[in-house]
């Protein structure tokens, strides 16, 4: 049973990073904007918030700077696409490489270094009930936050008006204009949030996940967490079971190749590549008849004034 | 203040001409102030990276060696995002035409097999590489699975696959553990073109490819529709264009290309199967594509200017001990500076002080 236990907290810490990232992109692209520099804009979270929190000792100040971070690269992203017209597809990849380049540089001084991961939540009573109590109860503070971040997104989504106006932005950018919004500033908004999200999901790497800086540590997540909000089909809840999932392939397959199963320790590594490949295709072909996927995503919009 | 565009009657040709050079100029002074802030003197340090490897015989035949695979990569990626077909796994499908040839060469290893050995290999490469990359192609066109994602993760997988046959069934047994194959036989070794050089046989290839990029867009049926399909996809279904059907071209004949890359490389300077036999030329060949305006003769300079970063970035690191990422920060800003002035070909930017008024202009 401790084994089972161990499982799901690896499980949800894993999946926690997928889901932040994930949130953030759903509202970009929920305003119309394809922001393929997930994973640029993680990876610098990542060391932005490990040197914040290396330097100043506090998991806090450090996942504030892995935030900022990430919301200023989705700022030149914002700069790029919205106002200056530029293809979405080809400014992403620009912020994915110039992220992993930048993320060399600042993190270069603090490999090799670490720090002590965020504390867990303790509550004397319930994080000691067995089985249920760790889990429920004893997490460390991301992953409740992650939680509420996406019930957050929901109701500001479906909820509000400003939810609603921002959907309209992405179902058809010339009607929300002619009807007087300002569908610019309001994609560069969501562009930001999708930003602080995913600097955020980078920093929670090394602040919670494993205490230390390696270059490139976030291997691939933020291009998963894009491929979740497609899994999702652009609805936040389905986002957590989707998060929940990899997170599971992911922790699966590391415990399978602790076990020792007799497959080569690169084709269980490869199993969640493959595992977002797959869903992908069963996905998309479920989809038959019209897609789910906000209808002027990734379109180029210039206001005719 | 506010910055208006506005939509240019026609696309402006000499913008198309010189927005390349207006990015690499912005560039150059993005760096300059990158450098500055490291501590670096930022002229010595602009001349270590774009003007010493121009100077010697060694750094230049290292250039045209770099170029190579940058160019032939990016040849086959801008007939896909020519036809809006996104392929941005070229690194993948760089690798698995690397493992697919380097089969051959492992098999034959020791074995009085002839000159067939190498030719083999070449195909055997180009044909995995577009294999592999028809893979998203299909699932885009059957499943409507998206092409980006699919392709970037089959990336990931195919460095496993490397990895895992390096490390078990074809690591030398002579290698001391390391993760690498045996020197392959000088049958199955692309041959330099001047003894002694650097240079191989591959820089010929990539010309020749180059070439025909340039006749295939310029001067045939296939070349037009390709154009037409990503400029005008509405047109195109009326002109009977079938897009699907070019997305599976575009993405198979990069594919090939790719891996044809792939295998040339490992035959070719690097000698032997390796991990990390790339410093990411499938991703940076995405820049080379754009930075060339996805033209084949501009491709051909684009990859000769980025192989200059890879070296210059090389030499300054030996020389001046700048980290080997301002390299990749050089490339993603030279990036972001092409789009933004290809927007200039499209439209006009004005900057407008006054507060915003509704009776400016005709909207």
């Amino acid at each position: 049973m401790e084994l089972v236990e161990a499982i799901i907290l690896s499980v949800l810490a894993a999946s926690t990073p997928l889901l932040i990232a994930a949130t953030g992109e759903l509202v970009t692209e929920r305003a119309g904007v394809l922001n393929l520099g997930v994973e640029g804009m993680m990876i610098v979270g990542a060391a932005c918030g490990f040197g914040g929190a290396w330097l100043s000792g506090s998991t806090i100040i450090g996942a504030l700077c892995g935030i900022i971070a990430g919301m200023l690269l989705s700022l030149v992203f914002a700069m790029m696409t919205l106002g200056l017209a530029v293809n979405q597809v080809a400014s992403g990849l620009a912020l994915t490489i110039l992220g992993i380049g930048l993320s060399g540089l600042i993190g270069a001084g603090f490999v090799g270094e670490r720090i002590t991961p965020a504390p867990h939540l303790h509550i004397p009573g319930l994080t000691d009930i067995p089985l249920i109590g760790r889990i429920l109860f004893g997490e460390d503070p991301f992953i409740y936050l992650s939680l509420a971040l996406v019930v957050a997104v929901w109701g500001f989504l479906y909820r509000t008006r400003p939810g609603l106006v921002l959907r309209a932005c992405g179902d058809n950018h010339v009607s929300a204009h002619a009807l007087g919004y300002p569908v610019l500033r309001i994609r560069t908004l969501a562009v930001m949030f999708g930003g602080a999200c995913a600097g955020l999901a980078g920093a929670y790497l090394p602040l919670a996940y494993t205490p230390f800086f390696i270059p490139g540590m976030t291997a691939g997540r933020g291009w998963i967490a894009l491929a979740l909000v497609v899994f999702a089909s652009w609805l936040p809840g389905r986002l957590v079971i989707g998060a929940y999932l990899f997170g599971a392939v992911t922790i699966l397959q590391l415990h399978a190749q602790g076990a020792g199963v007799g497959i080569p320790s690169q084709f269980m590594s490869a199993l969640p590549y493959l595992a977002t490949v797959i869903v992908l295709v069963l996905i998309s072909r479920a989809r038959t008849g019209g897609s789910t996927a906000p209808a002027a995503l990734g379109t180029v919009f210039v206001p005719d004034r | 203040m506010q910055l208006v565009l506005e939509k240019r009657a026609e696309r402006s040709n000499t913008i198309a001409l010189v927005s390349p050079l207006i990015a690499i100029g912005l560039t150059v002074v993005t760096m300059s102030i990158l450098f500055a802030i490291l501590g670096k003197n930022p002229v010595s340090a602009l001349i270590v990276y774009f003007i010493d490897p121009l100077t010697d015989a060694y750094s230049l035949q290292e250039i045209a060696v770099k170029a190579s695979p940058l160019v032939m990569i990016a040849i086959g990626l801008s007939l896909c995002y020519l036809a809006n077909a996104w392929n941005i796994g070229a690194e993948g499908q760089f690798l698995i035409g690397a493992v697919a040839g380097s089969w051959l060469a492992v098999k034959t290893q020791g074995t009085d097999a002839g000159l067939w050995v190498l030719p083999a290999m070449l195909l055997l490469g180009a044909a995995a590489g577009a294999l592999y990359a028809l893979i998203p192609a299909i699932c885009k066109v059957r499943f409507g699975a998206s092409e980006i994602l699919t392709s970037l993760m089959l990336v990931y997988v195919a460095d496993l696959l490397l990895d895992y046959l390096v490390r078990g069934p074809w690591r030398d047994p002579a290698g001391f553990n390391f993760p690498t194959t045996a020197e392959f036989d000088p049958v199955a070794t692309v041959p330099v073109l001047i003894e002694g050089g650097r240079l191989h046989l591959g820089a010929v290839i990539t010309l020749l490819v180059v070439a025909a990029a340039a006749v295939l867009l310029g001067r045939t049926i296939k070349g037009f529709e390709i154009r037409v399909v990503g400029a005008a996809p509405r047109a195109a279904r009326f002109g009977g264009f079938n897009a699907n059907q070019l997305t599976l071209l575009t993405f198979a004949v990069s594919g090939a290309l790719a891996g044809l890359a792939g295998i040339i490389e490992v035959a070719g300077p690097v000698g032997h199967l390796q991990p990390g036999i790339s410093p990411g030329y499938g991703f940076t060949a995405i820049i080379v594509a754009f930075l060339g305006r996805l033209n084949p003769i501009g491709i051909l300079i684009a990859g000769l200017f980025l192989a200059l970063t890879f070296i210059g970035g090389e030499q300054a690191q030996i020389a001046m001990k700048i980290p080997l990422d301002v390299t990749k920060v050089f490339q993603g800003i030279l990036l972001f500076y092409v789009l933004a002035c290809d927007s200039l070909i499209l439209y006009r930017f004005r900057l407008i002080f006054a507060s915003r008024q509704v009776s400016s202009g005709t909207g």
